[in-house]
């Protein structure tokens, strides 16, 4: 087990402590264990802890992955000021379809990824494509921490320090051409690694898209780390995207190729359910999931059991930064 | 009408298995259902209920209404099919803990999502033809619930009280839907299509048997 201190010692940026309520968590489960003592006798309290045990040991703890420097953000809106939502949710509260559909089957089963050697080819409508492999696209600007909200299409949000640069740093690199309008995000579907590919929910490989200027925008973002360290391998290792004012499942994981296009890309979720996931899926609380409320969102971690839910913000609280992308749009119909 | 289908003789004739029969079987029976209710307290209490600790409580509950109702609706094909008439007492028994976590099933989704806004559990009940096909599910299972007792049968007669207590297939058909279409978001199928096909088989003996019946009749 890595100290409080080591860790901080790992991390570049001073304020790392102030967004990592590492020590919030630990005192909480203390009091948990001290709980269980008091309330249902020795034999329950080493029986929790026993369990307790048994699911971090399956799981990416911090201090676990190398550290991945960076320098904070300097971006308008890119260091949201809510409560940062603990490392261990983070990483064991994940939907990779390409895992499981269980929110607790990436963190299980994500070891068999394989990150190294890894390529990302960029396609299409470019004057100059290219093939980057990990290291090149690590050095490809600088490392930045920014913490974004994120809101999940199913109505729960976390709040998670993300590392990496700005797509549009990638995107002026390749030059797109007059004919590039979107940019199709694919990521990597191999049943050899995922064995969640065998199930039938999505055609596989999972594919996202952004229109050009979504993805110009300066808080779109490649990140390859999270917490200071690289992304475990259930976040979607070893990078992907975050566009912090669209539904969450916009974010491809472990992306493998990036292709500039004329027409709007065919998305995954939309080809499954058009009615119900649009191309945009930008986080709008007037536009319901047609069989639930986007009105309110539940925060992992942060809130109680018994806390309401917490009113859902236009463009997920980002709409300062985003709002114009979208002037004149009827956003029911582009939704 | 052979005797053991009517529900006011709970006594068979010649005892296979008199375990069934001890007394304590029935309260061994209630302290078996209301284990799940436990072990979901002891999770609150421990905090190991996961990340999103509401969610997980929403769909425990709804996940053991489903469970005590396939487990109702196996008493009957298991006392036929092992000969064991004993085993009507305990499907009363079982039927009510469908009811049971049905209601906190509601009672969980009502105060975790809806902040016990009665205002917003109606909206939300309106709009949402998923939460409505689960609520119609529950409606349907109050009077059900309502004359699970002996004085009820003799009140209403054993041919109308049975035919009542029919409802329970309605009641299967629409959890199902209810479960169906909640996953329907996401496409995924694999435990619906469990709680389908067990209903399904224990629904499709029933019927094998009524046409026998009419075959024979």
């Amino acid at each position: 087990m890595i100290s409080s201190r080591e860790r901080r010692l790992g991390l570049v940026h001073p304020q790392a402590s102030d967004i990592t309520p590492r020590a919030v968590f630990e005192q909480r489960r203390a009091l948990m264990q001290r709980m269980a003592a008091g309330g249902a006798g020795a034999v329950l309290a080493s029986w929790a802890a026993r369990d307790a045990r048994a699911q971090v040991a399956a799981t990416v703890a911090p201090g676990q992955l190398p550290a991945l420097k960076s320098v904070r953000s300097s971006l308008a809106g890119a260091l949201a000021s809510d409560t940062a939502t603990p490392h261990k949710l983070v990483t064991t509260y994940n939907n990779y379809y390409e895992f499981g559909t269980e929110k607790a089957d990436p963190a299980r089963r994500a070891h068999t990824l394989k990150t190294e050697p890894w390529t990302v080819s960029i396609e299409g409508e470019v004057r100059k494509p290219m093939k980057l492999d990990l290291d090149a696209l690590l050095k490809l600007a600088p490392m930045e921490e920014r913490i974004y909200r994120m809101r999940c299409v199913e109505g729960w949000s976390m709040v998670i320090p993300w590392i990496g640069w700005s797509m549009a740093d990638l995107i002026r690199k390749v030059e797109p051409t007059g004919n590039a309008k979107f940019v199709e995000f694919t990521t990597l579907a191999d049943p050899a690694q995922m064995p969640g590919l065998r199930s039938r929910v999505l055609d596989w490989p999972y594919v996202e898209g952004l229109r050009l200027d979504e993805a110009m925008n300066p808080l779109t973002m490649m990140a390859f780390g999270l917490y200071g360290e690289v992304l475990p391998k259930q976040n979607g290792a070893p990078l992907r995207l975050v566009v912090p004012w669209k539904y969450g499942f916009k974010s491809g994981k472990s992306i493998v190729r990036i292709r500039f296009t004329e027409k709007q890309p065919a998305t995954s979720w939309n080809v499954a359910a058009a009615r119900e996931y649009g191309f945009y899926s930008n986080v709008n609380p007037k536009v319901d999931h047609p069989r639930w409320s986007q009105a309110t969102e539940r925060r992992i971690g942060d809130d109680g059991l018994l806390q309401r839910r917490r009113p859902t913000l236009m463009f997920n609280g980002y709409e300062a930064q985003v709002g114009q992308l979208y002037a004149g749009m009827d956003l029911a119909k582009f939704y | 009408m052979p005797a053991w289908t009517s529900p006011s003789s709970t006594e068979p004739r010649r005892p296979r298995r008199p375990l069934l029969l001890h007394p304590l079987a029935q309260p061994l029976l209630v302290l078996l259902g209301l284990l799940p209710l436990a072990e979901l307290i002891w999770r609150i209490a421990a905090d190991a209920l996961g990340a999103n600790p509401a969610e997980a409580l929403i769909r425990q509950t709804g996940d053991w209404t489903l469970r005590m109702l396939c487990l109702t609706l196996a008493v009957t094909p298991l006392r036929e099919a092992l000969g064991l008439p004993a085993l009507a007492r305990f499907r009363r028994t079982l039927g009510l803990f469908v009811y049971f976590y049905a209601l906190l099933h509601l009672s969980a989704y009502a105060w975790l999502d809806m902040g016990l806004d009665p205002a917003a559990v109606v909206t939300d009940i309106l709009k949402r033809p998923f939460i409505l096909v689960g609520f119609l599910a529950l409606l349907l299972l109050t009077p059900l619930a309502a004359t699970s007792f002996n004085a009820a049968i003799r009140r209403l007669g054993a041919v109308r009280w049975k035919r009542l207590h029919r409802a329970v297939y309605a009641v299967a058909g629409l959890a199902l839907l209810h479960f169906f279409w909640m996953r329907a978001g996401k496409q995924d199928f694999a435990e619906v299509a469990v709680y389908a096909a067990v209903i399904a088989l224990l629904l499709g003996w029933r019927l094998r048997g009524m046409l026998a019946r009419r075959r024979s009749a």
